[in-house]
């Protein structure tokens, strides 16, 4: 039993992580059509941004380090992918989106390439401050996976809201529906874009976080995983919709993390949640949540 | 033999519990040149594509020949003898203007050759492609597109490329050939102009010819037999002047 | 007799310079290797070359011609790898010929991948755009994660397999006929009667289909003939090496043969060739003279490269600077279009204008049940 809630909550913490990243790539998908290969590596950027903050700074309390931490890793994601946007995507919108494609791969190389300049391949091992641990029903569990999942729902929860009730909010989801409509009616696209691609990267530096509180140790290649799969989980759940994101992201955490309890499967992990992500396709290509789209004929 | 070259009984389908055709009856006869009209959303493409199998129809059947092809592929539709031109012009926009006939050849069997015979350049493979060039080059001569032959089909002005779209379904070898507003966005010289084509296509290839048409002039002017549809069913029936003459259509028509 | 002159009509050379311009390379190498003139590193980096070009070719079959995007071409060439090399290390006990093995390795490699590339081609029949991307992408790291777990007794598992690696300078020399053939191969297809439906169904897949052409065919068809191309590269690429790891094998390997397929310009069999050449160069002089501190800017150097040139090609703003520079310009040099002369197939000119839209965006074939906001579908 103790087992079974703990593998349930680390599921679904790890699902929170995966579903914040994945609604870095379907945002940007929905309003700018474009796959953001380099998100992943936003997720380098903020682990460094982190290492940076825990390793030399030294104020009271494990909690208040966090803190500091969260904030200096939001505000380095968020200039990190506003910048990304104007330099690499802003010049080839309109170009084909293979194009954009193969930039966002560019940028990924490059922000490899550069932090292993600055940091060295190898991983740096983090000592992440201490939270402890706590007891959910008979399962001791770390607080760092509970705060993980209940900062992920809060984030989430807050992003409907402003998607659903703000006027930016509702301007995103015009512009994912007509770019150019949404132009005529006064929208200022590339605005909107901006504003985009800072909300996923911001969310990116919070999984960023939770990430480490996982795998306490930062290399150049730390985003590509969690990023594919994060992909993965954002194509489950439709690309291009928030809550099939959220859903996918869940789902994905789960699988990850019942797989890896099961001693038989743990190693082909793996193979197992893309073999039920392309299961899931099969059976509906448009994924879980994914809106229909149909050709003219 | 069958009495019609196309029949259908009681075609219909619907999207969700919204009945878009309900009870088509067509009956076209071999050589025959048929109209069908209707005003807008009155589902004449609709019925195009539920005999050329891009919808599956809910209800009813259809013949070609005497032989059912309720639910069959587009493809196989193709093989057994209807071929369509699109409302929205559809050329394969970066080929050039032979090679949109030749695509329509493709399944034509005096050319078959198989990929293999092809990658390995087998003498079978040059054969082929001479003559199914040749082929296409006589089509196209027919059409008046001789001469652009090796332009990019974007680069054609409208009307040619409407008249390509033809040459093309005309290519596939069909029994019956359904075109699409083929007038649609043409000026009066070259609705004109596609007129003579249409009826040179079935006089010289002996075709029977379905056509869409919201100008009634044109399709007056062409069709032998019309049915008007409205809002998914049949309004009225019969020779151009019977059917556009009749109280309904009129009705339908101007409103009131 | 008509047969001959047909051949000989449509016999051009111009459509056959890639073929003259690679037996040259091949007979110049050759010789140059008589005299002792290559290195050992030269050797490995033609070898290197020579595989890349075979991945990008028959990838650019895939996202060129076919119209699809795949990521997950590097997982056919690591079953290619695995089993090829495999199937080899066994042989070289029974057969005392070398190249025969080698041979014979890169058909069981070839085939074996074939069946998968046909796997992974049924998906694409339902799927389009990014949603197929992914799922070639998981084919791919599903395909690495099972011979990450084989025992080391079969292909080794984490650790590799060890593989007998091809000493001397033979292995170029069979690296060059097989991408020439490789290429004759595709070549051929893509100006057939063949790449022509390959190439409608790309441009307009409900066109192609009313045409009669059958889609789930050609679509099946493209991807295993990829696959089997990728799979007989994994097989040089083994007996390059002494050991086949699984981790060479990752999406990010798919995604560099993806980018030597747009560098070179989608669509242009010629380009493929050209540009994982220059990738793979590129790579080894920078490998080469960035030592110690250096090495590590490679990546960095790299990426800014791929960034400049892809904004460079497709920047809408850009586009002006372009033209002027560019010598190959087609608006230049043929002023007046209708006077091209292309009864024979000029494929440089076509296949670059790709619609990448409808390569990218989720279009849904609609096949499955029909929705209720479609029926205003019907007209207008």
């Amino acid at each position: 039993m103790s087992t079974i809630i703990s593998v349930l909550i680390n599921g679904l913490s790890l699902g929170a992580i995966y579903a914040l990243i994945a609604l870095g790539y379907t945002m940007v998908y929905g309003i700018a059509k474009m796959l953001n290969f380099a998100h992943g590596d936003i997720i380098m950027v903020g682990s460094y941004t982190i290492f940076i903050t825990v390793m030399n700074l030294n104020i009271g309390g494990p909690v208040l380090t966090l803190v500091a931490a969260i904030l200096f890793s939001v505000i380095v994601c968020t200039v990190f992918g506003v910048t990304i946007e104007k330099i690499a995507y802003k010049p080839l919108r309109g170009a084909s989106p293979l194009a954009v494609l193969i930039t966002a791969i560019g940028v990924s190389y490059f922000l490899q390439g550069s932090s292993q300049l600055l940091f060295g391949a190898r991983a740096l091992p983090i000592t992440m401050p201490n939270l402890g641990n706590i007891d959910i029903g008979a399962a001791k569990v770390s607080v760092g996976t509970v705060v993980t999942l209940v900062v992920g729902i809060i984030l989430m929860v807050a992003l409907t809201v402003f998607i659903k009730n703000t006027r930016t909010g509702k301007a995103m989801v015009a512009v994912s529906e007509d770019k150019g409509a949404a132009q005529l009616m006064g929208i200022n696209v590339n605005k909107i874009i901006m504003i985009t691609f800072a909300i996923g990267s911001a969310l990116a530096a919070f999984a960023a976080l939770f990430y480490l509180f996982g795998i306490p140790a930062v290399n150049p290649t730390l985003g590509s995983m969690p990023g594919i799969k994060a992909f993965a989980a954002a194509v489950i759940g439709g690309i291009g919709s928030i809550p099939g994101a959220m859903l996918g992201g869940i789902l994905m955490g789960l699988i990850e993390s019942i797989c890896k309890s099961i001693p038989a499967l743990s190693s082909y992990t793996l193979a197992i949640e893309f073999g039920i992500l392309i299961l899931i396709l099969l059976i509906r290509p448009i994924g879980l949540l994914g809106k229909k789209r149909r050709v003219k004929v | 033999m069958a009495e019609y070259l196309l029949e259908t009984k009681n075609l219909g389908i619907s999207f969700g519990g919204l009945k878009a055709l309900d009870d088509i009856n067509l009956k076209i006869k071999k050589n025959q040149l048929y109209g069908l009209v209707g005003p807008n959303g009155a589902g004449k493409t609709t019925v195009f594509n539920l005999l050329t199998g891009v919808y599956k129809p809910t209800t009813g059947t259809f013949y070609l020949d005497g032989k059912e092809l309720t639910g069959k592929t587009q493809e196989k539709i193709n093989h057994e003898g209807i071929a369509r031109t699109f409302q929205n012009i559809r050329l394969f926009n970066n080929m050039s203007v032979i090679r949109n006939v030749m695509v329509g050849l493709h399944n034509q069997p005096e050319f078959k050759c198989t990929p293999f015979a092809s990658m390995l350049r087998l003498p079978k493979h040059f054969d082929t492609e001479i003559r199914c060039r040749e082929k296409a080059k006589e089509i196209l001569r027919i059409f008046d597109l001789y001469e652009e032959r090796n332009n990019l089909a974007c680069n054609l002005p409208y009307g040619k490329q409407r008249k390509l779209e033809i040459a093309r379904a005309l290519a596939t070898n069909p029994k019956l050939l359904l075109l699409d507003e083929p007038a649609a966005g043409m000026n009066p010289n070259e609705t004109e102009d596609l007129m003579r084509i249409v009826r040179r296509i079935r006089d010289e290839f002996d075709m029977t010819i379905l056509l869409i048409e919201h100008d009634l002039k044109f399709v007056s002017g062409l069709c032998d037999e019309l049915t008007v549809l409205n809002f998914g069913t049949t309004l009225a029936e019969g020779t151009a002047e019977e059917a556009l003459n009749d109280p309904e259509v009129i009705k339908a028509y101007i409103g009131g | 007799m008509q047969y001959i002159k047909n051949i000989k009509q449509s016999f051009k050379l111009k459509n056959n310079i890639n073929y003259f311009v690679l037996i040259a390379l091949l007979a110049v190498l050759i010789i140059a290797d008589q005299f002792g003139l290559l290195g050992r590193s030269l050797t490995g980096l033609i070898i290197k070359m020579g595989y890349s070009a075979i991945l990008a070719v028959s990838l650019n079959l895939v996202v060129g011609f076919l119209g699809e995007l795949s990521l997950g071409h590097a997982g056919f060439m690591c079953a290619g790898a695995y089993i090829g090399c495999f199937f080899a290390n066994y042989m070289y006990g029974v057969i005392d010929n070398k190249i025969l093995v080698l041979v014979l390795a890169m058909i069981v490699g070839g085939l074996v991948a074939t069946v998968l590339g046909f796997i992974v081609g049924l998906p694409a029949l339902r799927l389009k755009g990014d949603y197929l991307a992914i799922v070639t992408l998981a084919f791919g790291e599903i395909i690495r994660n099972i011979f990450n777990n084989t025992s080391s007794e079969t292909f080794g598992g984490a650790m590799g397999m060890s593989t007998k690696k091809f000493e001397g300078t033979t292995l170029f020399i069979i690296t060059l006929i097989t991408l020439t053939i490789v290429l004759f191969l595709c070549q051929s297809l893509i100006r057939s009667k063949h790449g022509r439906a390959i190439t409608a169904i790309r441009d307009n897949e409900i066109a192609a289909k009313s045409m009669g052409i059958n889609v789930t065919y050609y679509k099946l068809f493209v991807f295993a003939l990829a696959a089997c191309f990728a799979g007989v590269a994994g097989v040089l690429y083994g007996h390059s090496l002494s050991t086949v790891r699984q981790d060479a094998f990752t999406y990010n390997y798919s995604i560099e043969i993806l980018v030597m397929v747009v560098l070179g310009g989608i669509g242009s069999m010629r380009g493929s060739i050209i540009s994982a050449s220059l990738i793979v160069y590129i790579n080894a002089l920078l490998q080469n003279n960035l030592s110690g501190d250096m090495a590590e800017i490679k990546q960095a150097v790299y990426a800014i490269i791929l960034i400049i040139v892809v904004i460079f090609n497709n920047a809408p703003a850009l586009k002006k600077v372009k033209d002027k520079l560019s010598v190959s310009n087609p608006a230049k040099k043929n002023k007046n279009p209708e006077t091209i002369h292309d009864d024979e197939v000029d494929w440089r000119r076509v296949p670059t204008k790709i619609p990448m839209d409808e390569v990218l965006t989720a279009n849904l074939p609609n096949n499955d049940e029909a929705e209720s906001d479609t029926a205003e579908k019907g007209d207008k």
